[in-house]
């Protein structure tokens, strides 16, 4: 195939007839593809995720970049928690449309997202805000997702005792409101920073994956094929996980990424509580509840950390979606 | 080879052309048969001695084995024939030792010496696939479908050898050469769904040899596929089974199959053996109206004479209810109060023939043992 397009293509057409041919006889006419390529290239036709996908670079990118995080320098000259005279009622300075439609051109201004009540840029108070609850919910979707595969896996594979006591377990922490446990742990584990937070409410939101991927897998474990793997003597923990989870794998995908949009709420919720991220520290929960008695004075300072939590969760849903779909090998056509 | 043409005794009445066809279509079909293949040793291999299965349910017990002992030698093709619910399988699954936790297994089933049911689970484990492997019966779904052949292959040698994934992917695909499927290294990075039913079979039969077991079970490996493919199948697994020395347990219910594959067959009913032989005693002088049965309920190209298929009539027994007496007694033309009464042992009826009939010297007079299940025809009836 490949020395047929290397012909100069005025004298090519005898000869790439004949490379056609002979591929054909041979059954070569195929180009092999690594599963790698299919994967990516079944993500990339799916419209939704590549909007998603760029979607949440963008705010991955804008939200590290502006503000800076770490060792990493921002191009935003303004600080957080840096408070200042409030200019022109803290109006957002921000200007997208074109002048030809009565706008006034493109400019950030000085503060593009406008100023809260005590001169706070809030433009860095929201990049702020997005790298904190990312980070939170990334985390905390990851936790979850681990825990809860975990011990539905074990519990739909055994059977017998181990699964009555992994989903009693799992029962008990059903039964206990979501908020009790993390408002709980919101308490204990207070002030020690946002990674542990993110850990702890990770162990409490598992319960739904792990119901989830135990029905699953209690399907899964009847297929011919684990009989067939059983019986060349395969161990059960390579069953699970090389057999059974991959089989899974787009419910898992699924369900961790609506987890992930979960946490975003979750963490707002025990931020508006005053259980979660705590001050001067903030995230994108935190800013709706600290400035909710401004939405009729100063609207912005509700609808810019709402975009962005929308946004986040939108994009990691259509993010999901594909995934979904790229990597079910069976999947032969491409949504389009 | 072929399923078409299950053996029937030559009668003198046979029309010579037919017979030349027969040979012809043999000649054709049996590129390899089973007489081409290595003769079976004594070595004995696997002793199953007594064995039953029960599932206990709401309903009752499930008798579904009640009790069969067989011995398989090495490189020997043991046929077990019966229709479903007959107990093949689930005595099959007792040898892999993957029956559900609630079946309660009892006897003994001997793999060289050692008792698989007293084995700790690990034990069995390792032996499963290494010495004893199975070919499942449909190859659609027993190839799980998200994982690549040679994953799947370099798996079963991964199970029991510490070799790098490498070396295991490298024995995959040697057995993808050997079972026939063109292009092994390629086809190794395929995923079931670019298989077709015949070339995932062969996959099947490629993990079941990979670790040249002394065992393969064949568990009705031609069940789910067409006939031309059936006996390209059945032909490799004669090969394959030269080519690892091993021995095979087919379980089947196409008599067919059987009349090619096997050595010895034996024929269950209703969870019993009831007749056990070499295939040609069984085939040629059935001594269990059941046998009979099945051989006259075939369609045959000679010998039938007023052009009709001769069935078993009713149902096999429910195993929760068995009948007083012989199981097969309330199907049976030949059945007698004695019959009914007490059920018959396996008595020796021919050198290494066993039946279970309290009237095996009536079959063995008659002349053409499955006339007994003559229904009058339509026409006949008026």
């Amino acid at each position: 195939m490949t020395t047929q397009n290397a012909e100069p293509s005025g004298t090519a057409k005898a000869p790439a007839a004949a490379g056609a041919a002979a591929d054909a006889a041979q059954g070569m006419s195929i180009v092999a593809r690594s599963q790698g390529q299919l994967v990516r290239r079944r993500f990339l036709r799916h419209r939704g995720a590549l909007a998603g996908m760029i979607l949440f670079f963008i705010v991955v990118t804008l939200a590290v970049s502006s503000i800076g995080a770490g060792p990493i320098p921002g191009w935003w000259d303004k600080d957080p928690t840096e408070t200042g005279q409030v200019v022109a009622a803290g109006r957002p300075t921000l200007s997208v449309l074109p002048e030809f439609l009565g706008g006034g051109g493109f400019h950030l201004g000085e503060h593009p997202f406008g100023q809260d009540n005590i001169g706070r840029d809030y433009f860095a108070l929201t990049m702020r805000g997005t790298q904190v609850s990312l980070v939170i919910a990334l985390l905390t979707g990851l936790v979850a997702t681990l825990v809860g595969t975990l011990v539905g896996a074990v519990a739909g594979y055994f059977r017998g005792w181990t699964e009555s006591v992994l989903m009693r377990i799992t029962d008990v922490v059903i039964a206990i409101p979501t908020l009790l446990i993390a408002g709980l742990i919101g308490v204990i584990v207070a002030g020690r920073g946002i990674v542990i937070f993110a850990v702890f409410l990770g162990l409490c939101l598992w319960t739904q994956i792990a119901r989830l991927v135990r029905g699953e897998v209690l399907a899964l474990r009847e297929k011919e094929y684990v009989e067939a793997a059983r019986s060349v003597g395969t161990r059960s923990r390579r069953i699970i996980f090389k057999h059974i989870l991959p089989n899974t794998m787009g419910v898992i995908i699924v369900s961790a990424t609506l987890m992930i949009a979960s946490a975003v709420l979750t963490e707002t919720a025990l931020s508006f509580l005053g259980l979660g991220v705590q001050a001067p520290d903030t995230s994108l929960g935190r800013l709706i509840s600290d400035y909710r008695t401004a939405l009729t004075v100063r609207p912005w300072l509700f609808y810019w950390p709402g975009a962005f939590i929308i946004g986040i969760a939108l994009s990691i849903n259509f993010i999901g979606d594909g995934l979904r779909d790229a990597f079910d090998p069976r999947q032969t056509r491409v949504r389009d | 080879m072929s399923s078409l043409t299950p053996p029937v005794p030559p009668a003198p009445s046979v029309p010579e052309t037919a017979a030349n066809v027969i040979e012809a279509a043999e000649e054709v079909h049996a590129a390899r048969t089973l007489a081409d293949s290595r003769p079976p040793a004594d070595e004995e291999i696997l002793t199953v001695e007594n064995l039953t299965v029960e599932f206990p349910t709401d309903d009752g017990v499930v008798r579904a084995v009640r009790g069969i002992s067989y011995t398989l030698h090495a490189r020997e093709v043991l046929g077990i024939v019966g229709e479903s619910g007959s107990g093949k399988s689930v005595s099959s699954m007792a040898v892999m030792g993957l029956l559900p936790k609630n079946a309660r297994i009892r006897g003994s089933i001997r793999y060289r010496g050692q008792d698989l049911l007293t084995m700790r689970p690990n034990d069995q484990r390792s032996l499963r696939g290494r010495k004893i492997a199975m070919i499942f019966q449909d190859p659609m779904t027993s190839l799980n479908p998200v994982r690549s052949i040679g994953d799947q292959l370099a798996e079963a040698v991964l199970a029991h050898h510490l070799v790098p994934r490498k070396q295991a992917l490298g024995r995959a695909k040697e057995m993808l050469d050997l079972v026939g499927i063109p292009q092994a290294d390629r086809r190794l990075r395929s995923y079931p769904h670019e298989f077709s039913g015949g070339m995932r079979q062969r996959v099947m039969i490629a993990m079941a040899i990979i670790n040249d077991p002394d065992v393969i079970i064949a568990d009705e490996p031609t069940t789910a596929l067409d006939v031309t493919v059936q006996a390209q199948i059945l032909e490799k697994l004669l090969e394959v089974k030269d080519e690892v020395n091993a021995a095979i347990l087919m379980i089947t219910h196409d008599l067919g199959v059987i009349a090619g594959m096997a050595h010895r067959t034996l024929v269950m009913y209703a969870g019993k053996p009831v007749e056990v032989g070499s295939t040609d005693q069984v085939f040629y002088e059935p001594r269990m109206p059941y046998t009979a049965g099945l051989l006259g309920s075939i369609p045959s190209l000679e010998g039938e004479r007023d052009g009709r298929l001769r069935p078993i009539g009713g149902t096999p027994p429910s195993l929760i209810h068995l009948p007083a007496g012989c199981p097969f007694s309330p199907r049976c033309p030949l059945a007698t109060d004695e019959c009914r009464s007490g059920e018959p042992e396996l008595a020796a009826v021919g050198e290494g023939h066993l039946a279970a009939c309290h009237h095996s010297d009536t079959l063995a007079e008659a002349e053409d043992a499955t006339a007994f299940f003559h229904t009058p025809g339509p026409e006949e009836a008026r």
